[in-house]
């Protein structure tokens, strides 16, 4: 950053740069206009249709049973699927890093899929395994386990994604030291790898909360959508917009705002911890 | 050494039957009624009408977030101003917003009970319910991604060689065609893979504003659901199979164009 500004205040003659702050000042404004436009704005709209019955509609909004039920679904099933993110994905990301097999490219690659994967198309595929004519004889269907199904099948590069990067920079020294001096694998890795991967996996963790809490495509088809059991909030959202409610789904729309608001402070907090000792 | 090993089969075996038993199964289903049906499924009219759909939306919203995506991207790495850690962090919203509160949020702007959306209407631009909604609820989804793969590069590469070629008398435009576009070149490549592939398989966003106007307003993704609520089984896992194997050419193309320094 700081390269920038000197080369800006000593590398130009002095026209070049009043030219140059002209053209910078213009980017700034196409960007700021563009950002405001496509996304702030329609943002806004939602802050303040939820405000349109005033704070005691939008109370009413977000404590009507259906709403805290789908809430409650969405923020439980989000932090069970964290849960077992942290531990999958650290595992799989350690297995990709340190161990060596036959096929582990192809293993590494399709770990991005469930990025590239269209949500809706998630969702039918754990459908077809796991749902009523299953070949597994496996139906967990329209329970609240396929909403946690749905969700870890989503979120699970991140963690991996996370975690991989800082595995391969993290040097063996430590380990083989500890090792040496009689650690146990265990204790190697509680003691000396875990706190080196702890900024990763909770940064890989938040990013899969964020996304396991607005997620809608992949839940749609596999839980049922039933209130009060399988709905999740997203799912209640868009039934109240198709029932014309949208003062209501402004208002939980705020709150999945809010949290999502939240895990990106949060997250902006761990990277700050995690790089601490570069700065 | 057996602890080497149960490690690898738990993570292996999590990844097979959470990723790979799943979708390989969209494979074997469609193809359980024979080629024939699945060809009968691609060429209903509704089916290729949102598949044409589809890859129009996308291309706009690429071409739109590729040129924004770059620009941001060189306002956020070679300007300073007051305000440009919250722009930064404005830039993350829509991978943090569920999809179905930037369609409502869409609605709320362009719907014909919002003023916007009645002096539109009234100049004769429909954008709910039809293709410029789907268009602006993909655009918004898939803002970030070019922006995101661009900044590292553009941060790596420096400003010797712009000062260079500034000095040697090469307009802004000029320096930007002949020097830092090339150099910028991969991390804009994988950017507009990632946009693609979150472009088209958008659902959630575009379900809200597109009415789901089969023949009309439906994307591919939207007619998986529509297939599956008719229970026209083969139509259905068709349009995934076809959408899956877009995502699985994606993955091979983003293996090809990742900048070489992460893996």
């Amino acid at each position: 950053m700081s390269a920038t500004t000197n080369t800006e205040r000593t590398g130009l003659p002095a026209s070049g740069t009043a030219r140059k702050r002209e053209g910078g000042l213009l980017g700034r404004g196409v960007v700021v206009g563009y950002l405001s436009l496509m996304v702030l704005i329609p943002l806004a709209a939602v802050v303040w249709q939820s405000t349109q019955d005033g704070t005691g509609g939008f109370v009413r909004a977000i404590t009507n049973p259906a709403a805290i039920a789908a809430l409650k679904l969405t923020f439980l099933a989000s932090l069970a699927v964290v849960v077992i993110n942290a531990v999958t994905g650290t595992l799989i990301a350690w297995v990709l890093v340190r161990d060596q097999f036959r096929g582990k490219g192809a293993v590494n690659s399709i770990i991005d899929l469930p990025f590239a994967l269209p949500t809706i198309v998630a969702g039918l595929t754990l459908l077809v395994l796991y749902g009523p004519k299953s070949p597994l004889g496996l139906n967990v269907a329209y329970t609240k386990a396929s909403v946690v199904m749905a969700l870890l099948f989503v979120t699970l590069p991140f963690v991996v994604r996370a975690v991989q990067p800082v595995l391969l920079e993290l040097d063996t020294d430590m380990e083989e030291a500890a090792t040496s001096l009689g650690a146990s694998g265990l204790a190697t890795f509680r003691r000396i790898i875990l706190p080196n991967l702890l900024p990763a996996i909770l940064s890989g963790a938040a990013l899969a909360f964020a996304r396991s809490v607005g997620e809608f495509g992949s839940v749609v088809l596999i839980t049922g959508n039933q209130p009060f059991k399988t709905q999740v909030a997203s799912v209640y959202i868009f039934g109240q917009v198709e029932s014309g409610e949208t003062a209501n789904a402004a208002a939980v729309s705020v709150v999945l705002l809010v949290i999502s608001l939240l895990v990106l402070f949060v997250l902006g907090l761990i990277n700050r911890w995690g790089t601490r000792h570069d700065r | 050494m057996i602890a080497r090993l149960s490690l690898r089969v738990l993570a292996l075996g999590y990844l097979a039957l959470l990723l790979v038993f799943p979708v390989s199964m969209i494979f074997v289903r469609t193809f359980g009624n024979g080629i024939g049906a699945v060809w009968e499924a691609v060429i209903q009219p509704d089916a290729l009408h949102a598949l044409w759909l589809t890859l129009f939306v996308a291309v706009i919203a690429v071409s739109a977030n590729t040129v924004f995506g770059i620009a941001c991207a060189m306002v956020l790495v070679r300007q300073n101003f007051r305000g440009k850690a919250v722009l930064n962090a404005i830039l993350d919203l829509p991978l943090a917003v569920s999809p179905v509160v930037i369609g409502l949020a869409l609605l709320l702007i362009y719907g014909l009970t919002s003023p916007v959306g009645a002096w539109l209407a009234e100049a004769g631009i429909r954008i709910v319910f039809s293709t410029p909604g789907i268009i602006l609820a993909t655009i918004f989804v898939s803002l970030p991604f070019v922006v995101r793969e661009v900044m590292p590069v553009l941060r790596e590469i420096g400003t010797e060689q712009e000062q260079a070629a500034s000095t040697l008398g090469a307009s802004s435009l000029q320096t930007f065609r002949l020097v830092t576009l090339p150099a910028i070149r991969s991390g804009v490549a994988y950017g507009i893979v990632l946009t693609m592939a979150r472009a088209i398989g958008e659902f959630g966003a575009v379900s809200i504003i597109s009415g789901k106007l089969s023949g009309r307003t439906e994307t591919l993704t939207i007619y998986v659901e529509s297939s599956f609520q008719r229970f026209d089984i083969v139509g259905c896992y068709t349009a995934s199979l076809i959408l899956a194997l877009i995502a699985i050419s994606t993955l091979l193309l983003t293996n090809l164009t990742k900048p070489k320094e992460e893996y």
